[in-house]
């Protein structure tokens, strides 16, 4: 499966909704579509992750590079998971202390830190 | 001992077919069905981490990958053409761009050795090689 990407806005949030796989074929794709957000000043970010069956090292590194853009501009990127696989990722590699994952967009949305 | 042997050209494209064959085969070999997604990736970033050896070393040979059923385990061995700098030997291949691929090479290596417990990574002058093993459950004997 590739990947699948959309955004909508949900009060000063930006949600952007992310299909299939994530790995280093699709990786760029998503990448474009953080740096584009964040250029037309999107700077609050939220990666819904649910509809995501594969996520490997070359994802964590274009979130990772998101979460620093979004961080120079004052922003944030958070991200939406409950799949024990994906959740596994994060943990092995200790992203979990780098970014605020939570369990529903809606959760994602009202947070503020 | 039966084993499959994939090669396929140093593409981005071509790491999700690899996926699909090593996952396929490790459930024929008999891997647990919850360790399939462990395989999968593993097996990906091995792979991911061949494809971008062999890009940024300019090497037109293709990735090698070798799935390997033995008797009480199966094994992934993944394998690539990059020369690397031996201790004391001549170094090749060292540019600018060299401190940036090896952080990525070691994201790919941490996810790796996060999830294999029998692993194993060589490297030298010709190449190297990523071996990893999961047990299996022979499938039970019909009478």
């Amino acid at each position: 499966m590739d990947l699948s990407l959309s955004t909508r806005t949900v009060g000063d949030r930006t949600v952007v909704e992310v299909g299939g796989e994530i790995d280093v074929y699709t990786a760029p794709k998503l990448r474009e579509q953080l740096v584009e957000l964040v250029n037309d000043g999107s700077f609050h970010l939220v990666v819904d992750m649910e509809g995501v069956d594969f996520l490997d090292s070359t994802g964590l590194g274009v979130l990772v590079g998101g979460l620093k853009r979004v961080r120079a501009h004052e922003g944030s990127l958070r991200l939406v998971c409950n799949q024990e696989r994906i959740l596994k990722i994060f943990r092995i590699t200790g992203l979990t202390k780098v970014f605020p994952i939570h369990t529903s967009v809606d959760e994602a949305v009202a947070a503020t830190d | 001992m039966a084993t499959v042997e994939l090669r396929f050209s140093a593409v981005p494209g071509h790491v999700r077919t690899a996926r699909l064959v090593a996952a396929s085969v490790a459930r024929k070999a008999g891997v647990d069905e919850a360790v399939l997604d462990e395989v999968r990736l593993a097996v990906g970033e091995a792979c991911t981490r061949a494809v971008g050896l062999h890009q940024s070393s300019g090497i037109s040979a293709p990735v090698r990958v070798l799935l390997i059923e033995e008797e009480k385990q199966f094994s992934i061995e993944v394998g690539d053409e990059a020369p690397r700098a031996v201790p004391g030997g001549t170094t090749h291949g060292a540019h600018e761009d060299a401190d940036v691929e090896a952080e990525e090479d070691e994201m790919g290596l941490a996810v790796i050795s996060g999830l294999v417990d029998d692993l194993e990574v060589t490297a030298g002058e010709h190449g190297g090689q990523i071996r990893m093993s999961w047990p299996t459950t022979p499938p039970v004997a019909v009478p």
